[in-house]
């Protein structure tokens, strides 16, 4: 009974929730005179998707966010399970301001430093480059905090077991550590990508050239003020541009599933 | 001591310009702010350009909306890397002043030509341009409100289809024959729609023009919020919702208006020229563009993009910027720019272009901006312009919204701009 | 290992990212804070010590207090609805429910809907007259409303989708969190005869702390950093309704250029932040048993 009503709930609860994504693939294969109502014999059409793609040069675009979020997360991972083992497991002096300091991160809002992260930027010379949109975001605070937290949680016997055998701190890390944070690891990752993959402001002002845009620019010509909104185009590009990390994430799902079941052998 | 730096930049840039082959680049940021492949349209002018005009590089790059780009140039000018060229709102003209990031263009109008270009434009465009003797902005994706009817819902309502409301009495009365219920008491379809929300001082602007009262001098450093006039003008603003029902209450959004009147919720809307390739397409009824209905007299504003100048440039940067203006501008162009993006042509000589006449015959809707240019005043722009106008806005949607009575809105919004704009005041 | 060494290698594990916080997001918000005290300087009025005046100003200004009231609201209605909804979620989802895969890419796919994009469909949504929600009301005979063009309605509206874009977010750390729980811990307390109500009470609330300690930081931190949508819905509107702070201090320092202002309207901001976050930490992580 309770389980009826629980499955009732959480299909209610979804249905919800998707309510926007099931939106936009109505408005998306639909012209825009059905964009507002919902007549089921509606003609199908993939005109939106022909003028969204043509509006930008989309192909590029999406080369560009794939190596950014790649580049991105790639430093992450390495800096943040780095700077998290420290927190997590070494006594030094300043730690707890260190941490502190850290943190910080997470409660400026890196849109209200652009004016100073883009002369930086100007002084390295490396402005209109993947690397110029990432470097700020690379030191994430957030995943620190959250591989710290994790990595507390694992029992100190375990990582003593490994050091009776002779691992060095770092290989006490991957071999240990690593291993058990694995779900937190892809939840990060999953978050991180979306976050870049999405993200719009910093890069439009940091870069100039179709060579390190990436797609959320090509998403924005959609965005334009003058004209009012036309939701079969916007949604179009949305479907368009969020399509791969829709796709990922249902792929990951089963990994996800699959590093529970090794949770669950352990 | 300057004297020197000048020429000291006057040798170093002829020497970069011997050295490159005469190479000059010119970087050039635009927005897009209308339907439409535009960043491709741009790219396929700067190629054009660069074929005619060899030694020149025209780097085109699309910066997002008006307000991202005004951002995004205003961070790289405090950064010292600043584009050569950039559109950017008409109305940022103070702020580029006072930010010294813009020069004027009058030093470089030399030839005959060049000051014959610069006389080309509508006058209507040139008010938000120039200020103080001097011409800081050249018009190119201009724009003004105009308001679109549906004839069929006219024609329901046993009024003439080709008859849009000529005063202010008219469309209260159309209106109310326009406004319809449904069974349930639920309004159907509305008479009039104004949008109120992101920037209501631009419509309103229409309304204090039509009652014959300007919202601020010429200096940028006085506003008049609080003129009688212009309180009655927010009156009938009110009104329309208030005491005659024709339109929604509350803030009307802005980005939904086209679809509202697409969807028959509304009969008559007022929004920007800029719709016009829009509304054509999108509209599955007979519709027609009108001016908007005259209090004491006829009016709007203008508003859209101008070219700007960057300060940080060498000469020849800024010569062939000009060059590149002239040409983005040039008759044919202009008259090619407004078919392809609904925008008023910014001057007269490109309405008689043979594609623009053609274009205009077989839509002679296009034309009513064009006429109504003669109406047109300078939108609300003064130094420190967005927070002065950023009180108006609060001041006009507390009246609609129904929290503060119009006068009582309007004397706060003054208060506000009085304060900010004393410093401005020499 | 000696205590020297590891201290030393605590540190050359923090380095690079201290080396790039400091460059990237310290450097930038110290020189921004230190503008603070300063006016805005200008191409002919160079900035000049001013002491506490921008601070002055803002007590002055009730655009200001405004945003902060909103914003105090706007974190009240967010939070505890998303993090209750995330772990709900996460339970849901970890436990044997019909179709859980689709339930799981129903509550993700608000992280990775673009907001720009996703803020234009709720305004679909929020349209008088013909929009999703009118029509659905419309169907119960309720009378038509202009949800964000009222003041009493527009926060609200927003922060609907605040909380519809971040539970499940929160949701997938909790999962995470939740499939690290010994599933034996459950059997055992199953044994013992416990219902579904105690074993969350006893045994998955409080292994799930460390996590809840996480999402509430977080939480705290969104409801004041969040307003993509605002720019999108209602730009602060109607009279500054739904305006909150950080929309607040982008209008000051991106649209009307005053950047020392704005530099004294972020320290506020980081001031409540590092308060919070203080707290949070003095209360929550003395009380958290890590295992």
């Amino acid at each position: 009974m309770t389980r009826t009503l629980e499955t009732a709930g959480a299909w209610l609860l979804a249905v919800l929730w998707i309510l926007p994504l099931a939106y936009a693939l109505w408005a998306a294969f639909h012209p825009a005179e059905f964009s507002a109502r919902f007549v089921l014999t509606a003609p199908l059409t993939f005109a939106n998707f022909e003028t969204a793609w043509n509006a930008a040069p989309f192909a590029r675009y999406f080369l560009n966010t794939i190596m950014l979020v790649t580049l991105i997360l790639a430093a992450q991972l390495v800096l943040c399970t780095l700077a998290a083992y420290a927190f997590a497991r070494y006594e030094f002096p300043g730690r707890d301001i260190a941490f502190a300091l850290v943190l910080v991160q997470l409660m400026v809002m890196p849109d209200v430093l652009i004016v100073e992260n883009y002369r930086t930027m100007s002084q390295l010379g490396i402005l209109d480059s993947t690397l110029a949109i990432g470097l700020p975001y690379m030191a994430s605070a957030f995943g620190v905090f959250l591989l710290r937290q994790t990595f507390k949680s694992v029992p100190k016997e375990l990582d003593d077991a490994a050091r009776v055998e002779g691992a060095g701190p770092l290989q006490v890390l991957w071999k240990v550590y690593v291993p058990l944070a694995k779900p937190v690891y892809i939840a990060y990752a999953l978050v991180s990508v979306s976050y870049h993959w999405n993200n719009f402001l910093w890069p439009i002002i940091v870069t100039n050239t179709v060579n390190s845009r990436p797609l959320t620019v090509g998403l924005q010509v959609f965005a334009s003020t003058d004209q009012g909104i036309d939701w079969s185009i916007i949604c179009a590009a949305t479907l368009m541009t969020s399509a791969p990390l829709l796709v990922a994430f249902l792929l990951f799902q089963r990994q996800f599933v699959q590093s529970f079941m090794r949770a669950g052998i352990r | 001591m300057l004297k020197r730096l000048a020429l000291a930049m006057l040798a170093a840039g002829s020497l970069f310009a011997v050295q490159a082959g005469a190479q000059t680049e010119i970087s050039f940021y635009y927005p897009v702010a209308v339907g439409g492949p535009i960043t491709k349209i741009i790219d396929g002018y700067a190629a054009a350009f660069e074929k005619e005009n060899p030694g020149v590089k025209v780097k085109p790059i699309y910066s997002g909306t008006y307000q991202e780009s005004i951002v995004k140039a205003l961070t790289a000018n405090k950064a010292g890397d600043p584009p050569v060229l950039s559109v950017l709102l008409s109305t940022d003209m103070y702020s580029l002043i006072d930010e010294d990031a813009i020069v004027a263009w009058d030093e470089l109008l030399k030839t005959d030509s060049d000051k014959a270009w610069h006389k080309s434009f509508f006058p209507g465009f040139m008010e938000n341009s120039q200020t103080g003797g001097k011409t800081w902005g050249i018009p190119f994706q201009r724009s003004t409100i105009v308001a679109y009817w549906n004839k069929e819902a006219f024609k329901e309502a046993g009024l003439d289809p080709n008859k849009a409301p000529a005063s202010w009495n008219e469309m209260v009365e159309f209106g109310k024959k326009l406004t319809k219920k449904d069974a349930s008491g639920n309004v159907a379809q509305w008479g009039v729609q104004v949008p109120s929300s992101g920037f209501p001082y631009w419509l309103f602007q229409a309304f204090t023009t039509q009652n014959n009262v300007v919202l601020m001098n010429k200096d940028g450093t006085q506003t008049y919020y609080d003129n009688p006039a212009v309180i009655e003008a927010l009156q009938y603003w009110v009104d329309l919702s208030k005491k005659h029902n024709i339109m929604k209450p509350g803030i009307i959004e802005w980005g939904t208006t086209p679809k509202d009147f697409f969807e028959r919720k509304v009969a008559i809307m007022w929004t920007t020229t800029g719709n016009l390739t829009n509304v054509r397409s999108n509209a599955k009824f007979d519709f027609g563009v009108a001016m908007l209905p005259s209090g004491k007299r006829p009016g709007t504003p203008t508003g859209g993009g101008n070219f700007y100048l960057f300060k940080k440039s060498t000469p020849q940067q800024r010569e062939a910027a000009m060059r590149f203006a002239k040409w983005m501008t040039s008759p044919e162009r202009a008259a090619q720019w407004g078919i392809d993006t609904g925008y008023v042509a910014a001057r007269a000589d490109a309405w008689d272009t043979p594609e623009m006449k053609k274009y205009v015959q077989g839509f002679p809707q296009a034309a009513v901006a064009r006429d109504q240019l003669q109406y047109a005043v300078a939108e609300l722009s003064t130094h420190d312009n967005q927070r002065v106008t950023k009180a108006l806005n609060d001041g006009l949607q507390a009246a609609l919204t129904g929290s503060k009575t119009p006068e009582a809105a309007m004397k706060d919004a003054q208060r506000e701009a009085e304060r900010i704009l004393k410093p401005y005041r020499k | 290992m000696n205590r020297t060494a590891a201290q030393v290698h605590g540190w050359l594990l923090l380095l690079p990212t201290a080396v790039l916080l400091a460059a990237f997001t310290h450097y930038p918000a110290g020189a921004t804070l230190w503008h603070s005290f300063f006016s805005t300087p200008k191409p002919n009025r160079p900035a000049v010590f001013s002491g506490l005046d921008n601070y002055r100003a803002m007590a002055e200004d009730p655009v200001f207090w405004q945003s902060l009231a909103n914003n105090l609201w706007f974190a009240l209605g967010t939070i505890p609805v998303s993090i209750a909804l995330a772990l709900l979620m996460a339970i849901w989802i970890n436990g044997r429910l019909r179709g859980r895969a689709f339930l799981r890419l129903a509550f993700f796919t608000p992280t990775v809907l673009p907001m720009i994009a996703v803020a234009n469909i709720w305004l679909f949504f929020y349209t008088p007259q013909y929009g999703l929600l009118e029509q659905l009301t419309g169907l119960f005979g309720l009378p038509n409303h202009n949800w964000l063009g009222s003041n009493e309605t527009a926060l609200g509206c927003l922060i609907v989708v605040t909380v519809w874009k971040e539970a499940g977010f929160f949701m997938i750390f909790y999962l995470a969190a939740l499939q690290a729980v010994s599933p034996n811990l459950y059997e055992a307390a199953r044994i013992e005869g416990a219902g579904p109500w105690t074993i969350f009470r006893r045994i998955t609330f409080p292994l799930l702390m460390p996590t809840t300690l996480f999402v509430l930081v977080n939480a705290v931190i969104n409801s004041f950093r969040l307003v993509d949508h605002i720019v999108v819905m209602t730009r602060g509107g109607p009279d500054n309704a739904t305006s909150l702070l950080l929309y607040y201090i982008y209008d000051v320092g991106f649209k009307f250029w005053d950047s020392a202002y704005a530099a004294a309207l972020t320290m506020v901001l980081l001031v409540i932040l590092g308060a919070t976050a203080v707290l949070q930490f003095g209360f929550l992580e003395k009380r958290i048993h890590y295992r």
